[in-house]
């Protein structure tokens, strides 16, 4: 194959990666590195090199359209962020130390769990006692319900968040992921905070969260220019194609197809570490 | 349960914050353009340049320095490398979300929020240490 070919259908397959990322609702980065590793035998640290970057790209990408529907949170997104950056620090630490195995077997864990979670009901949370911390914090907001009405909410369990979101920061630092499914538990399950405001905050925090590994990853020689490149500009294109057609789309079955896909790369990231084909 | 009052919708200042949260997309979707827009750029011109069979990324050779520090890949922009140029184009990349904090710290000292100047401070100490010294 030659430099051409080899770009052109990295870029395809981007793009594919990144429009069921952005359809599903996991993000580009979950979808990348399996595709990278297992069909184009890529080791894993080029890979999520590629990935950090194209997370990055999508998550700021984004960000426009997410401010206009007024449901993210930037107190909130900030607060957290210490503790994203900080697990960031930490799992980008992480790849220059642990073996390439074991780094493809936490990915096929976190893609299991991905999978599962991306298909589960969604349960609203009842309000409770807010978290005094929380208050002095002034980690609350009002969600827009109506065209007039609105809906005020205060977060609760203010240190099991924090403790969630430095977890979700080490695996995006780990894996080069943007973690959006682990920053939403935090968010939608500990800290009780309206779903929308959760995965709208969520993508918000993910391009600081992200960059907080790139100056580490791009020192140790993870970040290789023609892999990125056509990686990077794919993602985007896909992610951004895929928001569009989301507004529209009826999307339980196509979650569905997807989740199964997602569960599918992660038993054979798994297989593939176990058997040392990583 | 009871003794919860939520607070009042329409929190002072909350306007304010749609303002920073406006100017921050518009910054952030700038940002990316700019840098895809680059990274195109160098992309095109590699491939222009090199019609040898693709590389082989199986095992993993850290890239090489003038690739891997700011200076060198500014370097590398000025003599024209075509990969250097995809790299100026991943700087600029990362500079969005750092950016982005920036503007939220303006943000808050406009509001006089100075709680959330100190958090948002301390998120960017962080972002400049990553980018610096980790390693």
């Amino acid at each position: 194959m030659t430099a051409l070919e080899f770009s052109l259908v990295l870029f395809l397959s981007s793009l594919a990666a990144g429009l069921l990322g952005a359809l599903s609702g996991l993000g580009g980065g979950v979808v990348i590195v399996p595709v990278l590793t297992i069909l184009f035998n890529v080791d894993i640290h080029y890979a999520i090199g590629a990935s950090l970057v194209s997370v990055i790209a999508t998550s700021s990408g984004a960000a426009a359209a997410y401010v206009r529907e007024g449901f993210s949170n930037i107190r909130i997104g900030m607060f957290l962020e210490i503790a994203t950056t900080l697990g960031a620090l930490f799992g980008a630490w992480l790849t220059t130390r642990v073996p390439t195995h074991s780094i493809g077997f936490i990915f096929g864990l976190v893609l299991l769990y991905s999978a599962f979670a991306s298909i589960k009901k969604h349960h609203e949370a009842l309000a409770q006692n807010p978290d005094p911390l929380a208050l002095r914090l002034k980690l609350q907001g009002s969600l827009p319900t109506g065209p007039i009405s609105q809906q005020a909410y205060v977060a609760q369990r203010v240190p099991a968040g924090f403790g969630l979101m430095t977890v979700a920061g080490t695996l995006s630092g780990l894996l080069g992921i943007g973690s959006g499914a682990v920053k939403v538990i935090a968010m939608d399950q500990a800290m009780r905070l309206p779903f929308k405001v959760s995965t709208t905050t969520s993508n918000f925090m993910i391009g600081v969260t992200a960059a907080a590994s790139a100056g580490l990853y791009l020192r140790s020689g993870y970040l290789a220019p023609a892999l990125v490149f056509p990686v990077m500009l794919g993602v985007l294109a896909g992610s951004l194609i895929g928001s569009r057609i989301l507004v529209k789309a009826r999307v339980r079955t196509l979650k569905l197809v997807f989740a199964l896909v997602i569960a599918a790369l992660g038993v054979e990231m798994i297989v593939n570490s176990v058997t040392g084909k990583l | 349960m009871s003794s919860f009052t939520p607070p009042q919708p329409n929190p002072p200042g909350q306007w304010t914050d749609q303002r920073v949260e406006t100017w921050v997309g518009i910054l952030l979707r700038t940002g990316v353009m700019v840098a895809a827009a680059i990274v195109l750029t160098g992309g095109v011109l590699y491939l222009a340049q090199n019609h040898g069979p693709r590389p082989d990324y199986r095992t993993f050779h850290p890239e090489p320095s003038q690739l891997t520090n700011f200076s060198a890949i500014v370097h590398g922009v000025a003599t024209l490398n075509t990969e250097s140029i995809i790299m100026l184009g991943l700087l600029v990349l990362i500079a969005t979300p750092v950016a982005r904090v920036v503007m939220c710290i303006v943000g808050f000292l406009f509001e006089r929020d100075r709680l959330y100047v100190v958090i948002s401070t301390v998120v960017l100490l962080i972002l400049l240490y990553s980018l610096f010294f980790h390693s």
